[in-house]
């Protein structure tokens, strides 16, 4: 990864987001508090697209024009550079998908498709075990679901402890030598936790299981490496880490890509094909069917420039100092309960919170008047919440353009919510 | 504070929500439906008791979750139509529909849908008009179900 090459200066970053300078009424600005759920995009991710759009622009991967030269050249090198903002040791580990959901939905698909040639090792079948965790997004749950549900494996999950944290006491037992995949979260979408990813992968290994992790949440707000990570499958969103919508990318060992079936067919992924049957091309083309999300791939390869310039570490270090700011005055106001660990080493900047008695639908209804665009809901994790006991939560999640004034108008905002609605008789 | 958001919160739509009129689910009912908004999560579930030949609504029972607009909703609606004939609620009903899909355009017309005015506030949010919506379908679909058993 290349070193920090610009200073952390956060108002000098803010210039570089056209969309922060946006009011919302004519004496409201707007506070983007929810990158969580998607990011605003720098103006040199921007301008990446756009400069591809309007230089070259073609179908990739076929014609013998130049033009589909360029284009090919412009995806094969964002391929490369996003491989190398993961680590990964090659960029032919880098499959490039819609979104990490569908990169999570490819993983449990490939692993339903199989057939005798394919190893055991990659095909779940009826009497195995998948393992997930009760903080799961939907997008790490529903689909182990569905593929237990084709293959007749069994779902099981790793329960969440009072202190927001994964209960490991029973994973002994949790994990066995039917288990096949542990599926889990990097980071919580809503919680903050940063689960024990070489814990997991150990007791994975252990018995011969696949590690999948949905590093949608942490993949742009820490230093990341999938090399060190151990695990065996990375799912992660482009625009969640200051990218475009519409590509995602799923990095898995080659070894195991090689030797693992099709998700989606047709164009692109093919080796030979006859009116009665198909071979198909090596990955990661293999998982790449169709037109793939070409100027999507250039944007999300300047978002990792743009991150890489800042340093993550750096980023880190930003985000965390706000988050504890963040904590401390919430949890200061009477009447408002943190749904995540209170210390910040342990966590990221995902902060979610119930307002006793209040709908986080109200809550941020309120917010939002005072410019303050926070997330309400189950932020799809619906079964966490219910653990938790609350139908919803408000979130605010922190980003690189983050400011500490930010945070300190989100905790008057939180204090002015609750006086708004106790000023109803 | 916009005006806006004192438009949504009114005095009535918290009344309605802190203290909502006929909650509780209860007996004897005709038809049970359970309504869910998937995005945040929302739940009602509404029961519905017809008398006269299926002609009048005697009684709507409902348990809500939800943000203070639904519950409000909810506690609005079972108000208005409990007591009347299917004949004098479905104008209520399209006039609620029409009025919460306007953007704010239609003003609601206070005699057809009660305390409920207070509710077209939310009608310039978007993201809130499913909100106020839901109980209203879920009545709706009740009234289908009992229309079909009682064919």
């Amino acid at each position: 990864m290349s070193a920090p090459s610009r200073e952390f200066d956060v108002e000098s970053i803010r210039s570089d987001f056209p969309i922060l300078t946006r009011m919302l009424d004519p004496d409201t600005p707007m506070i983007y508090l929810d990158g969580g759920a998607t990011s605003q995009r720098p103006r040199q991710v921007i301008d990446a697209e756009v400069a591809y759009l309007r230089s070259d622009n073609a179908a990739v991967k076929r014609g013998a024009h130049r033009m589909a030269g360029f284009a090919t050249d412009a995806y094969e090198s964002a391929r490369e550079r996003i491989g190398d903002f993961l680590g990964a040791p090659s960029p032919d580990e880098v499959v490039l998908t819609k979104n990490a959901t569908e990169a999570l939905n490819l993983v449990a698909y490939s692993l339903g498709n199989g057939d005798a040639s394919t190893p055991a090792r990659l095909r779940v079948r009826e009497g195995d075990e998948i393992l997930v965790t009760e903080m799961e997004h939907h997008a790490n749950l529903v689909p182990w679901q569905e593929l237990a549900r084709r293959t007749g494996a069994r779902l099981r999950w790793i329960p969440v402890t009072d202190d927001f944290s994964l209960d490991l006491t029973d994973l002994d037992s949790l994990v066995t030598e039917r288990t096949k995949v542990i599926a889990f979260t990097h980071q919580s979408n809503v919680l903050g936790t940063v689960n024990p990813v070489a814990t997991l992968v150990e007791a994975a290994h252990a018995v011969g299981a696949l590690t999948v992790l949905d590093a949608a949440q942490s993949a742009p707000h820490m230093p990341f490496d999938v090399a060190a990570l151990g695990v065996d499958f990375v799912a992660l969103s482009g625009h969640k880490m200051l990218g475009p919508t519409g590509i995602g990318v799923l990095w898995g060992r080659y070894e195991l890509l090689a030797a693992m079936p099709p998700f989606l067919t047709g164009g692109s992924m093919i080796e030979l094909v006859h009116m009665d049957h198909s071979t198909f091309a090596e990955p990661p083309a293999r998982f790449e069917a169709g037109t793939p999300p070409i100027s999507q791939a250039v944007g999300l390869a300047a978002a990792c420039d743009y991150l890489d310039a800042l340093g993550m570490e750096r980023i880190a270090a930003h985000e965390q100092a706000l988050t504890q700011q963040a904590l401390t005055g919430l949890a200061a106001i009477d009447g408002v309960r943190i749904i995540g660990p209170a210390a910040s080493p342990s966590r990221t900047g995902a902060v979610a919170f119930d307002i006793a008695g209040r709908h986080p639908h109200d809550v941020g209804q309120v917010l939002d008047s005072l410019g303050l665009e926070v997330r309400v809901g189950h932020h799809c994790a619906w079964p966490l919440h219910r653990r938790y006991g609350v139908h919803g939560t408000t979130r605010a999640s922190f980003s690189v353009h983050t400011t500490a004034a930010e945070v300190d108008a989100l905790v008057a905002g939180v204090a002015h919510t609750i006086d708004f609605f106790g000023s109803f008789s | 504070m916009s005006s806006q958001l004192s438009s949504l919160y009114t005095e009535l739509v918290i009344e309605h929500d802190k203290r909502p009129l006929h909650a509780g689910l209860r007996e004897p009912f005709d038809t049970e439906v359970h309504h869910v908004n998937p995005t945040c999560g929302d739940e009602i579930t509404l029961r519905l008791r017809l008398a006269e030949g299926g002609e009048r609504i005697e009684d709507i029972s409902y348990d809500a979750v939800g943000c203070a607009m639904s519950r409000a909703s909810a506690s609005m609606m079972a108000d208005l139509l409990i007591g009347r004939t299917l004949e004098e609620v479905a104008p209520a009903q399209d006039h609620m529909e029409a009025a919460m899909r306007s953007r704010g355009r239609l003003e609601g017309d206070e005699d057809l849908i009660g305390d409920s005015i207070a509710l077209l506030g939310a009608a310039k949010f978007p993201a809130r008009v499913k909100c106020v919506l839901m109980p209203w379908k879920a009545y709706q679909a009740a009234l289908v179900e009992a229309q079909m058993l009682g064919a």
